[in-house]
């Protein structure tokens, strides 16, 4: 069964329409990559997942809970989905042991120990337990995503989406967080990740989708994919020929 | 013309002073806490996409922006006893206005404040199952409010001087204390003078206190 159910979204700002009759789903323990030019509406399909942006047509299922429907608790629904911004979004007034423990505690009603507990295990597994009572703003910023990882799987999400989580990072810092994102593939996380490291998606990925101009073009196998791009869309072809290139 | 200082005592102090020093210290404490709860809440209003909220607040607030403080302070001691139908004292009234007044000028400053933390930290609150209470007790406002430090002091010296408006009805505050003295001692130029100097060292070692504060709570980023 899916766990998340993603049928005909569509999704206007004013008259442009950003997403149109978006339909995809996604099973447990699948690795989803999203790819497609800039403006293509990737970013915004990942965020109307956890409701963070709202769409106007269309279904969303998570586990079966409608992220749509008024009547939906989406805060507690949010608890659920694990997210990684772009520009990392740790809180720079708390320490990285309490960005990882704050919504565990005043979200999940978790205790202080419990809480530290496991945000220490989840530091410790990207490796950075040793930076755990300093500040956002003293870690570099591959350290930062990787305590944004840590902080969203601290709340046992049963997905993880990511929203191109190395694109504001140093060359030389994307490999650690890649890094991280592939343990966490191999562990059997459900991830959705939008993504340009076309490396990674070799490596990880179950299943490509590729999106322009707010459409879902192509969806498919990884080796699909990238094993057969001449039987691509023509604007997937485009992109993909682009970035072997590179 | 000569001044005598001679009448600058411990006396002095002691008898005209002190009641109005704490009077208006009294007001300036009252009237920054109400006054950033109160102008919060308008903040939050102001903020909200519900026109129900918006609205009224914005008319609030524009609405006292545009008043001269010492007619608002008129005009509360006049309305609110026809209001409630029975007299306040000259404190209460005060108080009240100051809170009133002094929320709309905050309100544009925890507006400001919350319009400088970037869009994605909501989001992340958002993303991790925070209601848009916690959001913003835990994650905005603790930001916004570091942000706001400097300007907040710099408004709460600007009401500590404003307090002195409440002569117009009456209130003992510090410079009525000043200027009775002035009047007992019959040397009126000379308490005025020693106002402006007390005002000034208050003001002035205020505003150096919050340079101190500001790099003890600054967020490293």
């Amino acid at each position: 069964m899916a766990l998340i159910e993603i049928k005909q979204v569509s999704k206007w700002y004013g008259s442009f329409q950003v997403l149109t009759n978006c339909s995809t789903n996604i099973k447990v323990g699948e690795v989803v990559i999203v790819c497609g030019p800039s403006g293509s509406g990737k970013s915004t399909l990942i965020k109307t997942i956890n409701g963070l942006e709202a769409f106007q047509s269309g279904e969303i299922r998570i586990d079966g809970v409608s992220v749509g429907d008024p009547h939906t608790n989406l805060p507690q629904l949010r608890a659920q989905v694990g997210m990684v911004f772009q520009n990392f979004e740790l809180f720079p007034h708390l320490s990285v042991t309490e960005n990882l423990t704050i919504a565990q505690i005043k979200v999940l009603g978790k205790s202080q120990s419990d809480a530290t507990a496991l945000g220490m295990k989840y530091l410790e597994r990207v490796g950075l337990i040793n930076q755990k009572d300093k500040f956002p703003g003293q870690l570099s910023g591959g350290q930062q995503q990787r305590v944004a990882i840590a902080r969203a799987l601290s709340m046992n999400p049963k997905v993880m989406l990511f929203d191109e989580p190395t694109s504001a990072l140093d060359p030389e810092m994307v490999g650690e967080v890649l890094d991280v994102m592939v343990q966490l593939a191999h562990d059997g996380m459900t991830m959705i990740c939008v993504t340009h490291e076309m490396g990674f998606a070799k490596k990880v990925g179950h299943r490509v989708i590729f999106m322009d101009q707010g459409k879902i073009v192509e969806d498919c196998s990884k080796d699909e994919f990238f094993l057969h791009p001449e039987k691509r869309a023509p604007r997937a072809q485009e992109f993909l020929a682009k970035i072997i290139t590179q | 013309m000569s001044l005598d200082l001679s009448f600058y005592s411990w006396e002095l102090i002691q008898n005209f002073l002190i009641k109005g020093l704490l009077f208006s210290v009294q007001l300036t404490v009252v009237a920054t806490l109400g006054g950033i709860a109160f102008g919060t809440i308008l903040a939050l209003m102001r903020l909200s996409n519900k026109p129900w909220l918006t609205i009224p607040a914005s008319c609030y607030v524009n609405v006292m922006r545009s008043i001269p403080l010492v007619m608002v302070i008129l005009w509360f001691f006049l309305l609110i006893p026809t209001l409630i139908g029975r007299p306040i004292g000259a404190d209460l009234s005060a108080y009240i206005t100051f809170i009133a007044f002094e929320a709309a000028f905050f309100c544009e400053i925890v507006r400001a404040g919350i319009g400088s933390i970037p869009k994605g930290q909501a989001a992340a609150g958002q993303a991790l199952g925070m209601s848009y209470a916690q959001n913003m007790r835990l994650i905005v406002l603790p930001q916004a409010f570091r942000n706001m430090i400097p300007i907040f002091m710099t408004q709460i010296i600007i009401l500590f001087q404003d307090t002195s408006l409440v002569y117009a009805i009456g209130a003992y505050d510090l410079l009525k204390g000043f200027e009775i003295a002035g009047k007992n001692y019959g040397r009126p130029i000379e308490s005025y003078l020693l106002a402006a100097v007390v005002y000034f060292l208050i003001c002035f070692s205020l505003s150096r206190a919050v340079k101190a504060l500001q790099k003890k709570v600054a967020i490293i980023r």
